[in-house]
């Protein structure tokens, strides 16, 4: 099915076919014949919008399940929110079986495109960029769905997000994959969400490139992701992100943070180019908060972690934060580098047994020579250690994620 | 053939007869124009509620750029809402009219104050006011609708504006300094944002319920407890017969004697931002929850770190930190009023002065650390 194009959308396109400039101010009836048909929407409506910028000021917004939106390609058909009077995201989903396609969104005042509470949810060849590149003041974040169940995010490209790029957020049953994030603050973040495969992505630029997180207070805690055959390099970029936000706390150069999440696994990734480390395993406690911040139930530690066959590059030359800045150069010297992982060492007490976590609540690695450092922030940095024996374990595969939507697009 | 009759009613009122209330249980053919809806009526310069209709006013108003707002609720003859603590059951057909007005001055420029302008007798005068828009809430078979009419600048008609509008507006306030105001008529989605408290459960009033209708209304038979009086006139049931076990929130501007300022900056938030930040609304995926049934710790935003704030944290650390105020992201946000950064998300383009100033004190009045 597919509705009537536009007269106004087709005057768009004509006049962009002659040259013409697209105009500063925002194309309100556009905007207007646009949010209309996103009102009047019916199960299995597809809302095409040809090549063309289309400049907009209040935000979108959909509820109407089974709907697709689908522009003709994410350099073709672009929605730019420059100047957006209103609406804190550009485009707010609330709906199931959403599919939008082959557009991008550009300078929203806040976030990009924000799904909310939805299942069976599919973001594929969707753009999102602060054309400025990186700035505090950008939007938060470029793609996010958030209490969603089935979500495909496939071959999207987020750019500038003052947050994260790519944000997927207490949701279950989730594929990112052939994606590529760049300049965010955190470049893809999974965040208390249960069951999430993250793969064939790019991560550069950006200030932390995966990261694998739990949040207190929140309905749902997040565990069973599995982030591999990513490339995440370089991501370097000074963090500005905002204080009080989870991305405020990871130090630039960071390759694959998880904090506070239970049952992941990070395999065959080349992870490399980082000043910090590659990967960094921590705490909430890590983050500056305290028990009154939590609620009682919250598990602050994270636990059945398994780093293993990833290719590392450089990386550790040069951390972030003082702390870390100091214990380089008091344990690897003025040139030295940081071991590639970095653990901040803390554990919950009243699970050891004989000292040591259970099995299957365990932190294993397995990357050829590649180290860990447990920098024991618990008593201060005051015991610091790179001795791996303790480590040297293995957990059993994660499942993967099973989900329709990713199986009928592989190949496409 | 209700097309056919609506013409002629619209003849009629040229003579100024509004058209019988429209009921409306069920159907998608809503009416392009607000006078078809038969819920105003005009006399001798002044605009009012039709008599059929129940007038109404709330202890404590969501914010919306300062604009006045006359409400009234509708009901099919002879039907009655039931009383629930949480919200009331509303009969089908049930139309809910909310107009968004500013008084104007005699030189006809618009006022920025909190006064009530509304003539008991005769509604408001049409010189002494600039029309918006009027919210329809109309409750048919499958759940409420939300349709809103944007007037026009004679103010002789409001057409039905389902993608919304904006207007800009100059409000002049009682130190003779002007704010200007870009106006925002929401969307119908943006309608659904706020009053589908329930995901996926459809939409309901925010407004017409106990906590918030519980106080005396001046109508044109005199001062009365609105759920006295909606009783008394047979569109209440089950109304407990003691109304002091019916909530009620604090009034405002100025609390009553008895009510606390924990009380007032409760009803603010309640009135301003639970129907996102409550268990099953919207603003859940925040962790905050700003509803009456919520005690004050974590959930309440008491030492609680945002969870996907982005910029709208300010550089703050937690989203309400006792005592002070200026660490609190709470503050940040409502004194804001960038898009991407103010709460509510919706309904205001201006910071609402007064409202900040009752959060800070309140805020600033609790005790410990984080």
């Amino acid at each position: 099915m597919r509705l009537a194009p536009l007269s106004l959308l087709a005057l768009s396109v004509l006049l962009a076919a002659c040259g013409e400039e697209p105009a500063s101010v925002a194309n309100l009836d556009f905007q207007k014949d646009l949010q209309t048909q996103l009102i009047k929407a019916k199960p299995g409506s597809v809302i095409e919008i040809p090549a063309g910028t289309y400049q907009l000021d209040r935000s979108l917004s959909l509820k109407v399940s089974g709907v697709t939106i689908r522009g003709a390609g994410m350099d073709e058909t672009i929605l730019s929110f420059k100047g957006q009077k209103s609406g804190a995201e550009g485009l707010l989903v609330d709906a199931s079986d959403f599919t939008i396609e082959d557009i991008a969104f550009e300078d929203t005042k806040g976030d990009s495109l924000k799904v909310v509470g939805g299942k069976n949810i599919i973001i594929r060849r969707v753009r999102t960029e602060w054309t400025n590149g990186p700035a505090s003041e950008n939007g938060a974040y470029g793609i996010y769905p958030v209490q969603t169940e089935n979500t495909l995010i496939d071959g999207v490209v987020a750019i500038g997000a003052s947050d994260a790029g790519i944000y997927v957020g207490q949701s279950r049953n989730v594929v990112v994959r052939n994606s590529r994030a760049e300049r965010n603050v955190a470049g893809i973040e999974i965040e208390n969400t249960i069951g999430a495969d993250v793969y064939d992505n790019v991560a550069t630029g950006n200030t932390g490139g995966v990261l694998v997180f739990n949040m207190p207070n929140l309905p749902q805690a997040g565990r069973v992701t599995r982030v591999f055959r990513n490339r995440i390099e370089g991501n370097n970029h000074p963090n500005f992100g905002h204080k009080g936000t989870p991305v405020a706390s990871v130090p630039a150069g960071s390759g694959v943070v998880i904090n506070s999440n239970d049952e992941v696994e990070v395999f065959d990734n080349d992870i490399g180019e980082h000043k910090t480390a590659n990967v960094i395993i921590s705490s909430y406690f890590s983050t500056g908060y305290t028990d009154l911040s939590t609620a009682e139930n919250f598990d602050p530690y994270p636990e059945g972690i398994h780093i293993h066959g990833n290719r590392f590059g450089p990386a550790g030359d040069s951390p972030d934060h003082l702390e870390l800045k100091a214990l380089k150069i008091s344990q690897f010297g003025l040139n030295g580098r940081l071991p590639d992982i970095l653990w901040d060492g803390y554990v919950n007490l009243d699970i050891l047994v004989d000292g040591k976590l259970p099995a299957d609540r365990a932190i294993c690695i397995n990357n050829g020579s590649a180290a860990m450092i447990n920098v024991d922030a618990p008593n201060n940095y005051q015991n610091i250690s790179t001795e791996m024996a303790d480590y040297r374990c293995s957990l059993p595969p994660l499942p993967a994620v099973k989900l329709a939507s990713a199986e009928a697009g592989q190949g496409a | 053939m209700r097309r056919l009759l609506l013409g002629v009613l619209l003849l009629l009122a040229g003579c100024e007869q509004p058209p019988a209330p429209l009921y409306m249980p069920d159907g998608d053919n809503y009416p392009e124009k607000l006078s078809e809806w038969g819920m105003l009526q005009r006399a001798d310069g002044f605009i009012a509620l039709i008599t059929e209709a129940l007038p109404y006013d709330l202890n404590t108003p969501l914010f919306t750029d300062y604009a006045h707002k006359l409400r009234s609720v509708w009901m099919p003859v002879g039907a009655s809402a039931h009383y629930g603590e949480a919200h009331f059951d509303y009969p089908l057909g049930t139309v809910l009219s909310k107009t968004f007005y500013y008084p104007k001055d005699a030189q006809g420029r618009l006022l920025l104050n909190e006064q009530d302008d509304r003539d008991p007798q005769r509604g408001l005068e049409l010189a002494r006011v600039q029309l918006i828009e009027t919210r329809i809430l109309l409750k048919q078979q499958h759940g409420w609708v939300a349709l809103p009419y944007v007037w026009d600048e004679q103010q002789l008609e409001a057409s039905l504006e389902w993608a919304g509008a904006s207007r800009d507006v100059r409000l002049l306030d009682a130190q003779g300094q002007t704010q200007p105001v870009t106006y925002q008529v929401p969307d119908a989605n943006q309608c659904a944002g706020c009053h589908e408290e329930r995901a996926g459960q459809g939409l309901n009033p925010l407004g017409p319920k106990a906590r918030h209708l519980n106080k005396d209304f001046t109508y044109a038979e005199g001062a009365h407890n609105q759920l006295q009086h909606w009783q008394q006139q047979g569109r209440l049931q089950g109304l407990p017969a003691d109304l002091q076990g019916v909530p009620h929130n604090a009034l405002w501007p100025a609390p009553r004697p008895t009510e606390s300022l924990e009380q007032q900056a409760r009803s603010y938030l309640d009135a301003n931002c639970s129907h996102c930040h409550n268990p099953t609304g919207p603003g859940r995926t925040s962790g905050l929850l700003l509803d009456p049934a919520t005690t004050i710790g974590i959930r309440y935003g008491l030492c609680k770190q945002p969870v996907a704030a982005g910029k709208g944290s300010g550089d703050r650390r937690v989203d309400i930190h006792p005592g002070q105020p200026d660490k609190s992201v709470l503050m940040f946000r409502v004194e804001s009023a960038d898009p991407s950064v103010m709460m509510p998300e919706l309904g205001r383009s201006i910071v609402h002065t007064e409202g900040v100033e009752v959060l800070h004190r309140w805020i600033t009045s609790l005790a410990g650390d984080c």
